[in-house]
């Protein structure tokens, strides 16, 4: 290990209390950001991506949510352990957030200006002259067009896209160096949606923050991330250089994904190809959590859980048959 | 916004029609022969055939409610029945009284209400959330004269700071102050509990949103995002169902001006009804659903300025 990075997210754990007991959304989950970096995360809905990100943010709802394990380290320093006051601190400070639900996501009573203003003034900013314009500026940097009138504009008076806009000059109103950005595009228009990625490549490489880009898109990740978290089921399965990823994915679980990359022309942005769905957390199997799904499961596999390991320099897999490449060929 | 009252004050207009044909229709139904009543008990029919003539109760209905729309349109509302003072004179000197009694409930209560059922909602599923959610329970099955009643013995009468009958003056003199404490108390108390629950529930349905998850992302400190966000968003309903609750505060009225003897409406209409005063009862009547109109106009007001989107 040579410099501290960024973000180094170790063995973390997220539980929910829910009526048939505590399920663990998050399970062990381990990988880290390096400055100015992008990070992809990807799986099919319900495999802990949202949750994994709000858990970094601190915006887990607790009850019925609570960290079950783990630590989350920001430039070296725990998260978990900082008091309230001094993760607030951090919220739309040093770590921005952009969610999936650009129509809900701003508060329908309160002008954009306004709002991002709110966010300026929580994070030291007095003068409200100054926080007006350095709003509009952010409108300006996010291309809303004619920013200085449309600051005062309210959310419903915005489409979703422009919403979306206003979602990323908040969460880099205070020049962050983490972005989280839980798939942005997802809830837009298939055009809307790569104009917005192009944003924020555009405004990572300007400012230098780092990217942690939570998408089910696989072609996004091959086009923007520098590295590549797969998630399944609340379990990291497999991390690698996206560029590695790609050439040879080792996880039978990737692999899966990858022929299930959909296409910008079509309305599909579920990942069907792979037969099955992911075990609910109350149902989680002894073994491998894929192994349910997996053409390639063993007996072992269905016995004790794979642990992720270093199979080859910097590719990480959690998978007792991995690499796969030789078995597939 | 200029919008929004324009477009009520038309919607206004068949409501408006509605009153004024339920006041009519209110003569129609009411048991007993007004003319008997304006005659008194020992009159002979003669005479009561020459009054019924007079205050053409001999004519057929439709021309009877024509002369009726032209009377209301020139703000005659006819004279008491018992006083022989006009109906609109009556009418003013109570409204006054009425709407002290209205507001200075309304003022400390609705705060009072809100505030408790922030507080609930914060401290959900704690001691402090189940008190204030069983006292606003109690606050709504306790019958209002009641209330009063204790209040009357407790603070008139065993520690006798405020005094109880009547209304010794209005609001801004220390003594009227002190007279309209009493009523506006207990009148007050029957709204808290609709107010903290209905604060309550929609503080608790707005703090689930996304955009108060967005503000929390912002790093806004707790207490913003309670109050700007969770009940700012939350006094949206709030203020809808402190609307509705006017007319349930107005029959709540109509028994406190009773117990205090208060000189307003409530009292006006009960003292009418029970001396088959009719035109008394049917002004009072008819005030009060103007008064709801009234406080409907104020409701779609202040939703407009709560909430942008409802603004043109
Ligand atoms: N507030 C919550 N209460 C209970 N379970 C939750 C809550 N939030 C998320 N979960 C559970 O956590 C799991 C992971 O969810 P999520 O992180 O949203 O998935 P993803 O973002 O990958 O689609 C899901 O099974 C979901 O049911
Ligand atoms: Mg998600």
């Amino acid at each position: 290990m040579t410099a501290t990075p960024l973000l180094d997210v170790r063995d973390l754990a997220i539980e929910f209390k829910t009526e048939g007991g505590a399920v663990r959304a998050v399970d062990g989950v381990s990988f880290s950001v390096d400055r100015g970096k992008t990070i992809g995360i990807v799986g099919e809905s319900g495999c802990g991506k949202s949750v994994t990100s709000l858990g970094i943010m601190g915006l887990i709802p607790t009850p019925p949510g609570r960290y079950a394990g783990g630590e989350v380290l920001f430039e070296g320093r725990d998260l978990l352990k900082m008091s309230a006051q001094e993760r607030r601190g951090l919220r739309g400070g040093r770590m921005g957030m952009v969610f999936q639900e650009p129509m809900t996501s701003l508060n329908p009573v309160y002008t954009i200006g306004a709002q991002i203003i709110e966010c300026l003034k929580a994070h030291g900013m007095r003068n409200a002259r100054e926080a007006r314009d350095r709003a509009v500026e952010l409108l300006d940097l996010v291309r809303l067009p004619s920013p200085s009138s449309r600051v005062d504009d309210y959310p419903h008076q915005l489409s979703g896209g422009q919403r979306q806009r206003v979602m990323i000059a908040l969460a880099l109103a205070n020049n962050p160096d983490l972005l989280i950005a839980d798939e942005p595009t997802t809830a837009l228009d298939v055009t809307i949606q790569a104009q917005i990625l192009d944003l924020m490549r555009d405004l990572s490489d300007r400012t230098g923050a780092a990217i942690m880009l939570i998408t089910h898109d696989l072609g996004v990740v091959a086009e923007t991330c520098d590295d590549v978290v797969v998630m399944y089921a609340g379990k990291v399965v497999e991390r690698a250089p996206a560029k590695d990823l790609f050439d040879g994915p080792m996880h039978p679980y990737t692999l899966g994904l990858m022929a299930a990359v959909p296409r910008l022309d079509t309305d599909a942005d579920r990942l069907e190809t792979i037969p099955g769905a992911v075990p609910p957390p109350w149902a989680m199997p002894a073994g491998c959590r894929f192994a349910s799904r997996c053409p390639l499961a063993t007996d072992q596999c269905r016995q004790s859980p794979p642990p992720l390991r270093e199979i080859a320099t910097n590719r990480l897999v959690a998978c007792w048959r991995a690499p796969i490449e030789e078995i597939a060929a | 916004m200029l919008n929004v009252i324009a477009q009520r004050l038309v919607l206004s207009v068949p409501v408006l029609f509605g009153v004024l044909l339920f006041g009519f229709l209110l003569m129609q139904i009411v048991p007993g022969d007004p003319a008997l009543v304006v005659a008194g008990p020992s009159a002979t029919p003669d005479v009561v055939a020459a009054i019924r003539e007079e205050m053409g109760l001999d004519k057929p209905v439709l021309v009877q409610f024509w002369s009726y729309l032209e009377r209301m349109a020139q703000g005659d509302l006819g004279r008491s029945m018992i006083s022989n003072k006009a109906v609109t004179e009556e009418l003013a000197a109570a409204l006054g009284p009425t709407l002290e009694l209205m507001i200075g409930s309304m003022l400390w209560s609705v705060p009072v209400g809100i505030a408790m059922g922030t507080l609930a909602a914060v401290l959900r599923g704690s001691l402090v959330d189940r008190a204030i959610m069983a006292l606003s329970v109690a606050g709504v099955s306790l019958p209002i004269f009641f209330i009063s009643l204790v209040l009357i013995q407790w603070l008139g009468v065993t520690y006798p700071m405020f005094t109880f009958i009547g209304r010794p003056g209005p609001w801004y003199t220390p003594e009227g102050f002190n007279g309209l404490f009493l009523p506006a108390l207990s009148l007050g108390l029957i709204l808290i509990g609709p107010v903290a629950r209905m604060t309550r529930s929609s503080v608790l349905e707005v703090l689930k949103l996304d955009h108060v998850r967005t503000a929390r992302a912002k790093g806004v400190s707790e207490t913003r995002v309670i109050l700007a966000h969770g009940l700012r968003n939350a006094l949206i309903p709030v203020i809808t169902l402190v609307g509705l609750q006017v007319g349930y505060l107005l029959g709540g009225a109509v028994v406190t001006e009773t117990i205090f003897s208060w000189p307003g409406l409530g009292r006006l209409a009960v003292g009418a009804i029970l001396s088959s005063d009719f035109t008394v009862a049917q002004g009072t009547i008819m005030l009060f659903a103007l008064g709801f109109i009234t406080v409907n106009l104020i409701v779609d007001i202040l939703y407009s300025l709560l909430d942008p989107r409802v603004r043109k």
